[in-house]
This record gives C-alpha cells, sequence and structure tokens, in this order.
C-alpha cells in the first residue's frame, strides 16, 4: 500500500524547513533506518532515515525546495512492483525519523510519531477557534503571541490587540514593523541570491537583539602571557600527535574555562530578562560563536564551570568540526546562559558582540598582541588581550558588569587560580 | 465586645457574599460573613428560589388544564394559595440551612447583623442598633446587594401596592393584578399569577417587553402572553394610583391616551437600587455611581482592601455574576496567576416565565449597533421531534454570528427549557468557538437541544428540518 513520508520535525519549535537533498532517487529500494534526505532547519543540517521499507514511488519535494512544512508529504513509498500514484497516498503515514538519535529534546517525536502522524513534535500553540480564525484572517503569526486567556490561552482580545499593534506580542520581530526592503527597489547591477534558513535566523534574531535590549559595553586590557605559559606548559604535556590521547589546548578553551568559572563567582550575569521576572540559570551554559561557510552558529560547552580544560577542548573542538559539517543537533546549539565571541584568530584589535537572545551578556575576545605596558613605573613589554563584554542594561548594571570583567581579568592574568 | 481578626471579612451573605467566603476559606483563609437577616440573601430567600417553587406550582397547574391532551379525562385543580406559598417558604428555609451548614463546613465565622467600614481594615458589626463586634481585616467584600426601586407616589405599602416580596407571599389571591415593569421580576410575577388565573396587565415604559431581550423573542413573548391572556401596554407611563379600601386605580397613559385601570393589586417592579446606605461608605475613597459602587475588573473600589461585589457593584443583577465576582475577587486576593476578569457579554439572562426566556450575548439589533455584519439564524420548536413529543412546540432559538469571524455574538431562546439549554450557548461563547465548532458538535437525538444545533446551521443556511 502507497503511503507518504512526511516532512519531519528536527526539534520541538520546527514548523518548516528546506529539503537540501535526496539521497535516494525514485524506484530505489529503500530499508528501514536507510538516510533518504537531508533536511535544513534553522541552523543545522539533519539526514533523514527511513522507519518503512518499501520502494521510493515518488518524490513529491524536490531537492532544494524552501519553507516545507512539518508533515507535509515529501515522497510516497511504495511496496515492491506496486503502481505508483501521481500523487500523495490519502492517509498520512511513515513519518521519517530524524537521523540524530533523539535525545531528551527530540524524544517527543518519537513518541507521537507511530499514533497519527499530525503534529508531531509542533509545538502545540493554545488559541480558541475564533483567535485562529481572526488570526488566519489578519495575517497574524499565533507563535509571536502571548495568550491572555486562561492558562495563557490566546483568545480574541490577543488578536484585536495584536492588530493594534499593542504590547501583546513578546517575540514578534522588530523588523517585521519596519518596512520590508524588496529588491526590487535595488537598481544597481546586482545578482539576487535567495536567503538560507540560517541567514533569516540570524537576520531576525539579531535585529531582535539590537533593537529590543539596551545593551552597554565594558572593555578592559588583559595581559595573558601567564595564560600562554600556562597553555605551552599543558600542551607540551600532550602525547605527540597523532598519537592517542594527543591534545592542544587553545587560547580560546582557557578563555571558555576562565569565563566559566567567573560566571560561578558571579551568577548573577549568568540570567534572562523576562517580563514575568529575572531568569537565573542553575547551570553555566556557554555559547561559543563558531564560524561558518553561510554564516556562523553558538554550540554550547554546557556547565563550563565543573569541566577540565581537556574536556573543554575535546568538545569544542568536535562541536566546532560538526558545527562547519552542518551537523548539531538542535540541543547543542539552542539554549545557553553567556556567549563568547573570539576574533583573536584574526588579528581584531578590539570589537564588541551583540547579544544572543534570551542571554543578558557576551564576551568579545580579541588578539592577544605584545603592547608596550607601564609596570612599577617602568615601560615593559605584555601580551595584551582586549576583551569587551556587553551587557543587557535590564540584567546587569554597569557596576556588576565591571566586577564581572575584573574577576575575567584576574584569573585570566593568574590562570593558576583555575587549578584551585 | 469581641475584636476579631480575619484575613478576610464578607459583608452580605447573598449568593455573591457567600460564594466569596467558601472561595476565600478554600484557599486558606480566615474568614467570616456578616449577615443581617438570612444566609442565602434575596436570592435564596426572597428571589430566584422561592420564586422558582411558585412557577413550579403555576406550571403544574397549566399541565393539569391540559391533561386531556396527554390522554388523561379532564381535571378541575384546585390549588390553595397558602399551600403553594407555604411550599415555597419551606424550599427557601432548606436551602438557607444549607448555606449555614456550608459555612460551618468551611469554619466561616458567621456574625448576625448589619456591619459598616470604621476605619482602615475595620468593620463594626451592630444587631439591632447593639454593637456586637469589631472586625479587623485586609480584605473586605461589600455583597450588601440590592432592593426594589420604588416610583414616587407609588411607594409600596404590602397591601394594595407590592414589591416582590410581598408578590411571593400573598395571604389571598387577587382577582385582578396590575404589574409595572416588564423586566425578569415583573414578568415572572405576571406568568406565575396569570397561569394560576389572575387577570393580569402589564405595564411597560418602554415600547416592548423584556426590553434586554432581542426584539424576535420579545415579540414572541408578547404574542405568547397574550394568547395566555395577559394584557400587555407597552410604550405606557403609570401616572397616577389611587388607592380605594381593596381596590387600587392606576392612570396609564400611552399613545397620549390616558386610561384608568381597577385592580386588587399592583406589583411595582421598576428596577433595583443598590444598598450603599448604611455601610461607612462616606469618607472612604470608595465611589458610588447612581446606587452602585464602582469597581474595577477585579471588584477592586477606589479604597485599598475594600472590594465590592453582586448587585452593590451594578448591572447585571444576577445571582450567577455576583458568584463569579466573589470567586475571582478572592481569587486575586489570593494572588492566584490564572485569575481572568468576566465577560459581561459571556453572562446568560433567564427568564422562568412560560414559555421561559433564556439569552447571551449580543440582540442582532445591539450586534449591528457595534458595527458587525450579521449572519442570523432561527429554529422554531415546531421543527423539534422533542418538543412536539412534549407538546412544547412553541417557541424559538435565534443566534447571531458575526459574518466575518464566525463568532457567536449571541443567542437567544423562548421555549420550554430554555434556561437550563442556555448554557451551551455561553460554553461555546466563553471558548470563543465560532460556528464551525457548534456545526461539529453533535446533538442527542431526541432533545429539544437540537434546536440549537438547527439555529446555528440555518445562520449558514444549513439547517435540516426546515
Amino acid at each position: 500500500m502507497a503511503t507518504n513520508i512526511l516532512m519531519p520535525a528536527l526539534s520541538p519549535t520546527m514548523t518548516e524547513g528546506t529539503l537540501t537533498r535526496w539521497l535516494k532517487k525514485e524506484g530505489e529500494t529503500i530499508k528501514a533506518g536507510d538516510v533518504i534526505a537531508e533536511i535544513e532547519t534553522d541552523k543545522a543540517t539533519m539526514e533523514v532515515e527511513a522507519v518503512d521499507e518499501g520502494v521510493l514511488g515518488r518524490i513529491l519535494v524536490r531537492d532544494g525546495t524552501e519553507g516545507v512544512k512539518v508533515n507535509e508529504p515529501i515522497a510516497v513509498l511504495v511496496g515492491a512492483g506496486e503502481a505508483v500514484p501521481a500523487a500523495a497516498a490519502p492517509t498520512p503515514k511513515a513519518v521519517p525519523t530524524p537521523a540524530p538519535v533523539p535525545t531528551a529534546a527530540a524524544a517527543p517525536v518519537a513518541e507521537v510519531r507511530p499514533a497519527n502522524g499530525h503534529a508531531a513534535g509542533e509545538e502545540r500553540i493554545f488559541a480558541s477557534p475564533l483567535a485562529r480564525r481572526m488570526a488566519a484572517q489578519t495575517g497574524i503569526d499565533l507563535s509571536a503571541l502571548k495568550g491572555s486567556g486562561p492558562n495563557g490561552r490566546i483568545v480574541r482580545a490577543d488578536i484585536e490587540a495584536a492588530q493594534k499593534g499593542a504590547p501583546a506580542p513578546i517575540q514578534a520581530p522588530a523588523a517585521a514593523a519596519r518596512p520590508p526592503v524588496p529588491a526590487a527597489a535595488i537598481s544597481a547591477p546586482h545578482r539576487l541570491v535567495p536567503h538560507s534558513s540560517m541567514r533569516k535566523i540570524i537576520a531576525r534574531r539579531l535585529t531582535e537583539a539590537k533593537s529590543s535590549i539596551p545593551h552597554f559595553y565594558i572593555s578592559m586590557d588583559i595581559e595573558i602571557d601567564a595564560l600562554i605559559a600556562l597553555q605551552n606548559q599543558l600542551n607540551a604535556k600532550s602525547p605527540a600527535r597523532d598519537q592517542p590521547g594527543s591534545y592542544f589546548i587553545t587560547i580560546n578553551d582557557l578563555v571558555i574555562r576562565a569565563a566559566g568559572a567567573t560566571l560561578r563567582r558571579i551568577p548573577e550575569v549568568n540570567a534572562s530578562w523576562t517580563d514575568d521576572g529575572m531568569v537565573f540559570y542553575d547551570d553555566v551554559d556557554i555559547s561559543v560563536a563558531v564560524a561558518i561557510p553561510d554564516g556562523l552558529i553558538t554550540p554550547i560547552v554546557r556547565r563550563a564551570d565543573q569541566k577540565g580544560l581537556l574536556t573543554i577542548s575535546r568538545e569544542m573542538r568536535d562541536l566546532a568540526t560538526r558545527a562547519r559539517a552542518g551537523k548539531l543537533k538542535p540541543e547543542e546549539f539552542q539554549g545557553g546562559g553567556f556567549s563568547i565571541s573570539n576574533m583573536g584568530m584574526f588579528g581584531v584589535n578590539e570589537f564588541s558582540a551583540i547579544i544572543n537572545p534570551p542571554q543578558a551578556a557576551i564576551l568579545a575576545v580579541a588578539t592577544g598582541a605584545k603592547k608596550p605596558v607601564v609596570k612599577n613605573d617602568a615601560l615593559a613589554i605584555a601580551t595584551v588581550m582586549t576583551c569587551t563584554i556587553s551587557v543587557d542594561h535590564r540584567v546587569v548594571d554597569g557596576a556588576l558588569g565591571a566586577r564581572w570583567l575584573r574577576e575575567f581579568k584576574t584569573i585570566v592574568e593568574d590562570p593558576l587560580s583555575l587549578m584551585l | 465586645m469581641a475584636e476579631q481578626s480575619f484575613d478576610l471579612v464578607v459583608v452580605g451573605g447573598g449568593p455573591g457574599g457567600y460564594v466569596a467566603a467558601i472561595r476565600a476559606a478554600q484557599l486558606g483563609m480566615k474568614t467570616a460573613i456578616v449577615e443581617r437577616e438570612n444566609l442565602g440573601g434575596i436570592c435564596l430567600n426572597w428571589g430566584c428560589i422561592p420564586t422558582k417553587a411558585l412557577l413550579r406550582t403555576s406550571e403544574i397547574n397549566h399541565l393539569l388544564q391540559h391533561v386531556q391532551d396527554y390522554g388523561f379525562a379532564p381535571v378541575t385543580p384546585i390549588f390553595d394559595i397558602e399551600k403553594i406559598v407555604k411550599r415555597s417558604r419551606a424550599v427557601a428555609k432548606q436551602l438557607s440551612s444549607g448555606v449555614a451548614f456550608l459555612m460551618r463546613k468551611h469554619k466561616i465565622t458567621v456574625f448576625d447583623g448589619t456591619a459598616k467600614l470604621a476605619g482602615k481594615q475595620t468593620l463594626a458589626v451592630e444587631k439591632d442598633g447593639k454593637p456586637v463586634a469589631t472586625l479587623t481585616s485586609a480584605h473586605i467584600i461589600l455583597a450588601t446587594g440590592a432592593r426594589a426601586r420604588e416610583l414616587p407616589g407609588m411607594e409600596a405599602d404590602g397591601k394594595l401596592i407590592w414589591t416582590y416580596r410581598h408578590a411571593m407571599v400573598p395571604p389571598a389571591m387577587p382577582k385582578s393584578l396590575l404589574v409595572i415593569g416588564s423586566g425578569a421580576i415583573g414578568i415572572e410575577f405576571a406568568s406565575f399569577y396569570l397561569n394560576l388565573g389572575v387577570k393580569v396587565t402589564v405595564v411597560e415604559v418602554l415600547p416592548r417587553i423584556l426590553p434586554v431581550e432581542d426584539e424576535e423573542i420579545s415579540t414572541f413573548a408578547h404574542k405568547a402572553f397574550v394568547k395566555q391572556g395577559m394584557t400587555i401596554l407597552a410604550g405606557a407611563a403609570v401616572k397616577g394610583v389611587k388607592k380605594a379600601a381593596d381596590r387600587v386605580t392606576v392612570t396609564v397613559e400611552a399613545d397620549g391616551k390616558s386610561q384608568d385601570i381597577t385592580v386588587d393589586r399592583v406589583i411595582s417592579a421598576v428596577g433595583i437600587v443598590g444598598n450603599v446606605e448604611g455601610i461607612g461608605l462616606e469618607g472612604t475613597a470608595v465611589k458610588v455611581d447612581r446606587t452602585h459602587v464602582v469597581i474595577d475588573e477585579f471588584c477592586r473600589t477606589g479604597e485599598p482592601g475594600v472590594y465590592a461585589i453582586g448587585d452593590l457593584a451594578g448591572p447585571p443583577w444576577l445571582a450567577h455574576k455576583a458568584m463569579h465576582e466573589g470567586v475571582i475577587c478572592v481569587e486575586k486576593i489570593a494572588g492566584l496567576n490564572d485569575v481572568h476578569p468576566m465577560n459581561v457579554g459571556n453572562i446568560p439572562g433567564c427568564t422562568y416565565c412560560r414559555p421561559q426566556i433564556a439569552s447571551v450575548g449580543m440582540t442582532e439589533a445591539r450586534a449591528k449597533e457595534a458595527g458587525h455584519e450579521v449572519k442570523v439564524g432561527r429554529f422554531p420548536f415546531i421543527g423539534n421531534g422533542k418538543a412536539i413529543a412534549m407538546g412544547e412546540t412553541e417557541g424559538l432559538v435565534k443566534t447571531v454570528f458575526d459574518a466575518k469571524t464566525g463568532e457567536l455574538l449571541g443567542a437567544h431562546m423562548i421555549g420550554a427549557e430554555v434556561t437550563e439549554m442556555i448554557q451551551g450557548y455561553t460554553i461555546a461563547r466563553t471558548l470563543e468557538a465560532t460556528e464551525a465548532e457548534l456545526m461539529h458538535t453533535v446533538f442527542p437525538h431526541p432533545t429539544i437541544s437540537e434546536t440549537m444545533h438547527e439555529a446555528v446551521l440555518d445562520a449558514y443556511g444549513q439547517a435540516l428540518h426546515i
């Protein structure tokens, strides 16, 4: 019997994605567990495995199709020798499972899958029938609204408020209010490259961050000669390259470790602003910006305050490698309480970064360079790295931000204290 | 004199007050209630409940007069007004005792007397002019209710001119009766007496009876009452009352013409006024507007720690509105998270005449005034199998939808048992259902409630049985 293969939800919040490419062709025989396609979501590319076996009868959604809704039929699976229907089979079935083994975050997806295949993994929005209809009629995105009804249900009043532009939406991107910039308005010779999902997400999140978070910035020059010495000593102990157990600790690894320790000592910075109250995170989870071919992504080093340097170093290397390959799982880059952006490798003197919402701070790390410094009233040479912390003033005031950076500086300049 | 302190004290033991007290006790507050007369207030002792007992009698009388329609030999029912009243009082008493039990069960202290605000967070309780207790409480809910409004020159004397309260305990049946006012209270008494064989005239100053109901429902009721023998003078003003020994002559002016109507008794049912006097509002920040305390969406007055609910806090003067206000007021005080203001458009109204009337939301005219483009559905009881089997074919259900959004703006019903059915539409409104959900709801067959489904279908041209 012909069954539909549906667009899977690769994360609980995913509503649509790009079908990057098919790895099987029409007419090919598929076994359960075969990787059949690649799907690009917000930030990750994931492989899709088949759950049923059969013959890939017809591909309904072609390679490179953007905005494929979750649960939309993407192909039809038929039995061997069975006629191939021209369109999707009427009964939705056989939702493929995301290739990465579902972990905690993805578990609900797997659970609902066998039931009837609808709304798998899609975040349920509680809204009254009337609110849904009015939203559809006026083009309001329900997921951007905060409901005022019982248990946060979205009701008519919320739609009306949204229509009037009242402050009901909590996460509606500020950019939406701005006139869009149509490509047609640009007359100079140009070529138009459609946005990737990631580019859209970066644009939305950073516009939202920069226009809705009251940023301020604090910079300090930090001497890292002691840190470099420690790095050299540690790396000298590594087995030779390509030998089992070899490692290379980077300055970035040390910075993550130092930031983790600082956040544990000054936990008020490991926080988020919400309308309901200040959120203080229990764990020190640090998002680290990694440049990737068409954008950037911030994989998370979890509990960075409790991990040894070697663990942090290996995790970071693994995360960065998989980030560049677009193979991170959603839970590996969603969350975090603090971010680090390190542009030291580009020889940057100093810079300030945009906060990664809903976090309250991001540390911008510039290059370490030898500079003249005054020590004991005499000129001396030190390796100086300028660090700038961008802070959400709703969460962290100036004195607290400065205290955080001073503590960070103390740790970096006396890195042996990390051993304590 | 005892001085006692509580977390919350309610002044007035009517439906709003005692429900507020129970909810407060449930939420762990040390709670007291002050009642000057009977727990349960007007609703339970002199309103909703005893009148329903009376109306049951008149309904049975009506059925007895039509037993031959159902295969019985005709009977001539003989009733005893004293026994009818006695039953009604017994019903009220049973329920009032029930409320007293609920107070004990929830460990709510009941004070017998009147209470007035006496300084910040303080109430002075008196009985017969003597101080009984001084209560201190961070939160004080005023729920003193309302009483019948009296027209100057037509004040009730309890003998010839009655209020609802006298009309409920007639010492003898009058032969003729004139009811001034055709709101729910006036119409219910008119229907009760009419069905027990009294010659009834209803005078309404507005152009139609039951003026808050949808015009089609008013018209339907008007015809039904006239068919039953009621005289209705709408758009008519009472110009004067002349009392004789056991007769009253009422001068009524309509269309510029004046006429004298002589009857045994007059019932004045021209609205109610809030009981705002003698509760110590003077010198506080509590604002009073036309005999009602002004409150916000969570029943807070201008005075911190002082709240008002129910009839005292303004229309609609309905027990269920008072109860709901009592609950949300207390839950807000207790700091519960998911407390929502009451939507006045979702409060159903019921009139227990024969045929019964029930409605929720906007009338068709009101919806149009508010700028809605409407879709209207109607379904008569004559198209309903159960209604025909019951011999209750006099009735109509009307629905009003917003043509654009499918919101059920209002529902209006007249006929047997509609007061028991209106909650279906009320739930739909509370859940913000559209016509789609109502159409997809499976109504049990055979029931009169199928008329509700059909009235929805009809608004979209899909009614099945007409």
